[in-house]
């Protein structure tokens, strides 16, 4: 493998991606991204001049929706998906004082 | 000798779109609904749901683009922004990083030069994207947790990126003003700093005199009037030189300004790594906005503020002040041609918004956005007014229920009976009662004290209960006497 990610990275990202891993999970994350970052390095390998970047994988654009309202009140439905409601609102920990 | 410092400043306005639905579903974006009751699987980020471009949302950055004289990106692309915050709730914020709808603007400030001069300034514009807002946090403090109301996740909003190109708190409020009538006239949003539809972040740094890199800038939020700006400009400016003076390093960093302490403090906290991660969004497909459809939008751009006062000035006889406070506000100015072309005369329609609409709108702490009552109102009080079917005193009165409730003048004034008494008859009648009941004031006009008559017109327009025309009334006396 040509990629190694060290324990400052994989600490990193976990911190970023709110994950918490065993160690054991880390070795195998470690691993696993130094894998998909040999195949990237793979990707570049081929000559893309003049190929222009794809942003999508479908050849289609202008997907719109007109401005009108066609959604209701659906409250119920949408707050049965909280964990805790309180005052028909999603109850979650206390973030730091706004 | 001391340095000399100078204050270099970017700004990035969050502006709310005035779109009746959200920018990926369609919610209501309409104010003040019950926590929750505008929501969906799409704008509280349900797994599996799918988002779908609102096109008016595309129309209104398009159009504010043009007006600020940028670019604009013909293929352009929607990209996550990764951050984990419980006002989130996809986890990621929908925004333009790589492919911005419009680039490379400008607008022009009114401002002062080195020496004092009156002098017009170009305020680069960096960028403008199009993003969704986020939910709304409410901090419980008894409960230790917080709630939240998806209601304003998903509301379309634009973030203008300046380039730090404005010196002075001065300079940021013109730029603000500046985008504000802009967007206004465009009817893109009604910007209301306190409300929230208008939002400035405020990049700062400060330099030597001279110096031609630019120092370590900060990031001021949380700023919610032009006052809170122009004070936490200030603050920031002193904090930054304070801390060079004394040979310490400007870190940085974002803060929040505290408006009641009127002080700033570091949003830091060890998790909050400002990684995001971005990467386009493969739930939504690409924009490709076409000449024709740009030349569209282009044609029909409203008649804008300087245009506008250059027609006032050609079209009508009120002074410069007027145009200056009609046109400061797209609203006002609608109201004013409105009026206009119900017939009433420039300059009274003038009249009334400069005095009596000001005067009300200061005594309700309201912006000229909030006028309430219609044209055709309007223009019916003046030809009240001028068919002298009532008075000036009851024309204010009327004015005000108009201001209030938009009442129509003429219903009101029957349904009141405010209407001046013109039969002669009637009026005639009551002046001879005052002149009978008055008989020292009488015998004063008579051994030449003229002023003596105004109290005889005061009793008969008080007999009268407001609804007579002094200047008939002064006469009818005259002849009687
Ligand atoms: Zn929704």
């Amino acid at each position: 493998m040509a990629n190694i990610i060290d324990d400052a990275t994989i600490e990193y990202v976990g911190i970023l991606a709110k994950l918490e891993l065993t160690d054991e999970e880390k070795e195998q994350a470690k691993k696993d991204m130094g894998s998909m970052l040999d195949y990237i390095d793979k990707l570049g390998e081929l000559d893309t001049t003049g190929v222009e970047p794809m942003s999508h994988v479908f050849p289609v654009q202008n997907v719109f929706r007109e401005d009108v309202v066609t959604n209701g009140d659906a409250r119920e439905q949408i707050l049965a998906n909280a964990p805790e409601e309180k005052d028909g609102m999603f109850v979650v920990p206390q973030t730091f004082p706004g | 000798m001391a340095k000399e410092y100078e204050t270099v400043i970017g700004l990035e306005v969050h502006v709310e779109l005035a779109t009746k639905t959200k920018i990926f579903c369609g919610c209501s974006t309409q104010f003040g609904g019950a926590p929750n009751s505008h929501t969906c699987p799409v704008c509280t980020g349900m797994p599996g749901s799918l988002p779908v471009l609102n096109k008016q949302v595309v129309e209104y950055a398009v159009a504010v683009g043009l007006a600020a004289n940028c670019k604009i990106t013909q293929y352009c692309k929607f990209d996550r922004k990764n951050y984990f915050y419980p006002d989130n709730p996809q986890n990621y914020q929908i925004s333009q990083l790589y492919l911005p709808i419009c680039r490379d603007g400008y607008v022009e400030i009114e401002t002062t030069d080195e020496s004092g001069e009156a002098c017009s300034k170009k305020i680069g514009i960096h960028e403008i994207h199009m993003e969704e807002d986020a939910g709304k946090l409410i901090h419980d403090d008894w409960e230790g947790c917080a709630l939240v109301d998806y209601n304003r996740s998903g509301v379309p909003l634009i973030e203008i990126v300046s380039e730090p190109d404005m010196r002075s708190a001065d300079e940021v409020i013109a730029y603000l003003e500046k985008l504000r009538l802009l967007i206004q006239y465009l009817g893109a949003s009604d910007c209301k700093l306190q409300e929230g539809s208008m939002r400035a972040d405020v990049n700062l740094s400060v330099r030597e005199r001279g110096a031609r890199e630019f120092g370590t800038r900060t990031e001021m939020k949380n700023l919610n009037s032009f006052r809170s700006i122009a004070r936490a400009i200030e603050g920031e400016r002193q904090r930054q030189i304070d801390l060079l003076e004394s040979g310490e390093a400007v870190i940085q960093e974002t803060r929040r300004w505290d408006d009641a302490r009127e002080t700033s403090y570091a949003m830091r906290s060890k998790e909050d790594a400002q990684d995001y991660r971005y990467f386009p969004d493969p739930d939504l497909v690409p924009v490709y906005i076409d000449d024709a459809w740009i030349e569209r939008i282009r044609n029909s751009q409203p008649e804008f503020r300087e245009a506008k006062r250059k027609r006032y000035r050609e079209e009508y006889d009120i002074p410069d002040y007027d145009i200056e406070i009609i046109t400061g506000s797209k609203h006002m100015a609608d109201i004013f041609e409105a009026t206009i072309a119900c017939g009433a005369a420039p300059k009274k329609v003038s009249n009334w918004l400069m005095v009596e609409t000001l005067r009300l709108l200061k005594e309700r702490e309201e912006d000229p956005e909030d006028i309430a009552f219609s044209p055709e109102h309007l223009a019916k009080l003046i030809r009240l007014t001028e068919e002298k079917v009532i008075n000036s005193t009851v024309a204010k009165e009327v004015f005000e229920e108009m201001f209030r409730a938009d009442i129509d003048p003429e219903e009101y004034v029957t349904e009141k009976g405010l209407k001046m008494v013109s039969d002669d008859g009637a009026l005639r009648s009551v002046v001879e009662e005052v002149i009978a009941a008055n008989p020292q004031s009488v015998e004063d006009y008579r051994n030449g004290k003229e002023k003596a008559i105004g109290f005889l017109v005061g009793q008969t327009m008080k007999a009268m209960k407001g609804k007579a025309d002094p200047g008939t009334v002064n006469a009818l006396l005259k002849e009687l006497l």
